[in-house]
């Protein structure tokens, strides 16, 4: 199957506009977010939230009580979050007693210039006390965000994350490929695109690492995938069952190493330039690699964390599932999911899997789709509410 | 007709586009070439069949690559699946 773009089809008649920011990069969305630091806050951000429900509420389960490499990667994703461009500002919400402090994660965000603000819940005197304060807090950033327009910008300023989800036969054969298409347009265009999940490259991992820009680079591909296989070989477990998931091998998928073969396909085929740790912000354009897992409310809270506007879900056999900080466009080539899921599902592609359009009618109109969606447009997922924050977590909590 | 598409033209087995019944014959499409191969079982949409007989502990190919390993001989035309193949890799139970 040939992958290549049809250069004909040029989409003049589509603008791009976002939100610019003080450190000129360009949000898609227009969110205040209230951020957690730590698990514990989460009560009273979700308060703050009900409060002003135009705000986005990032909660999780960690900030406190983690070693080393867990924390520092949960430090690096909430912060990564807070500076997601989509965010035009942030309320941090931290306790006062936690490891990652709410006041280190303002500092790291405001390092974009954005609005940040931070409260911390023990030093006002606990919940009924931080409330009015993070109230006055937001209603100065839910407003002066309310003034911010819109505006023509290209597609260098997107950072595109791809993401496969609920993965059957029909995503390497239609839906992956189209989507690697797009993403081969961003990257041709200057942008960034972000793929990761590290399971889902064993067995493929030596194409990617044939594209590689470096051999620091090719070395990083194989070091992940080494990692990611050692953990499994030490579980003393079969992949299998894990993943490919049950619902997978239901679809039709019967190894990863074939499950990995369809999903490299979503990240297109330009040169990788780099391969990042999870929730890392890449440095520079092209295609990079995200280390993390596939499970889909990790590989997409890593995704935004790691600077992605805008994050294509394909996917087999369907899924709610969305971001809080980056709309998510769920795209499938099965029909009977674009016939049941049609609630989840904001591009149907199954012409390609019946045989009956091309791969190149696939990636126009999910590239149509994604401009649309960069512009303003809901997708279902956000016009649903569903959105879902988990931070892969790499050690025990103490 | 029902359809299934060959990835690469080093593949053993080809993906069904549609449901099939045994004694079904598929039109199997590989880039433009066409050829005809008849099912020997009841085998769902998205699964795949042997294109040609897989002996057992030979590598069973997808997308032009190894994609695991046939743990009993795959008559022509039979379901290839979880049943009759093996994963190489991530394999902590032989590690």
């Amino acid at each position: 199957m040939v992958l290549g773009i049809n250069k004909t089809r040029d989409f003049a008649d589509m603008e791009l506009s976002g939100y610019m920011r003080p450190d000129g990069s360009f949000g898609f969305r227009n969110h205040i977010a209230i951020l957690c630091s730590v698990g514990c806050a989460n009560d009273v951000a979700l308060r703050l939230g009900r409060l002003y429900p135009e705000t986005v509420v990032l909660t999780h389960r960690q900030g406190c009580a983690q070693l080393g490499g867990d924390k520092e990667q949960a430090a690096r994703t909430l912060a990564g979050l807070g500076k997601n461009p989509n965010i035009a500002g942030v309320l941090v919400v931290g306790m006062g007693c936690e490891s990652i402090t709410a006041g280190y994660l303002a500092d790291e965000i405001s390092k974009t210039k954005k609005m940040v603000e931070f409260l911390v819940v023990l030093d006002e005197g606990g919940l009924m006390a931080a409330l009015p304060k993070g109230a006055r807090l937001l209603d100065h950033m839910v407003r002066e965000a309310s003034q911010m327009k819109r505006v023509p910008c290209g597609l260098e300023r997107l950072t595109l994350g791809v993401k496969c989800g609920l993965t059957d036969t029909t995503s390497g054969i239609a839906t992956n490929p189209a989507v690697g298409m797009v993403a081969d347009r961003v990257v041709e265009s200057g942008g960034r695109v972000i793929f990761g999940e590290t399971p889902e490259i064993i067995g493929a991992e030596h194409i990617l690492a044939k594209r590689a820009a470096t051999q620091e680079v090719e070395k990083g591909v194989y070091r992940v995938v080494n990692e990611c296989e050692e953990r499994i070989k030490a579980s003393g477990m079969d992949i299998r069952g894990a993943n490919p998931a049950p619902g997978n091998i239901t679809g039709g998928i019967t190894t990863i190493e074939e499950k990995s073969l369809g999903a490299i396909k979503k990240g297109g085929g330009t040169t990788l330039q780099g391969v990042v740790a999870y929730g890392e912000i890449p440095e520079g354009k092209g295609l990079f690699f995200m280390d993390g897992p596939g499970r889909t409310p990790e590989a997409l809270t890593g995704l935004s964390g790691a600077g992605a506007q805008i994050i294509i879900f394909t996917t087999g056999g369907g899924s709610p599932a969305g971001s809080l900080v980056s709309p998510v466009i769920k795209v499938t080539g099965n029909p009977r999911t674009a016939q049941r899921l049609s609630d989840h599902i904001d591009i149907d592609v199954s012409a390609i899997t019946r045989g009956e359009s091309t791969l190149e009618d696939g990636y126009e109109v999910i590239f149509r789709e994604l401009i649309k969606v960069a512009s303003g447009k809901a997708t279902k997922s956000e016009a649903l509410g569903c959105g879902m924050m988990s931070i892969w977590n790499i050690g025990s909590h103490m | 007709m029902k359809k299934a598409i060959v990835m690469d033209e080093k593949d053993n087995v080809a993906t069904l586009l549609a449901d099939a019944d045994k004694g079904d014959v598929i039109q199997v499409k590989t880039g433009a070439k066409e050829t005809e191969i008849k099912v020997q079982e009841k085998i769902q949409f998205g699964h795949k069949f042997a294109l040609k007989e897989i002996k057992s502990g030979q590598d069973v190919v997808k997308y032009g690559e190894i994609i695991g390993r046939a743990t009993k001989d795959i008559p022509n035309g039979h379901h290839v699946h979880i049943h009759n193949v093996e994963s190489l890799r991530g394999r902590g139970d032989q590690a």
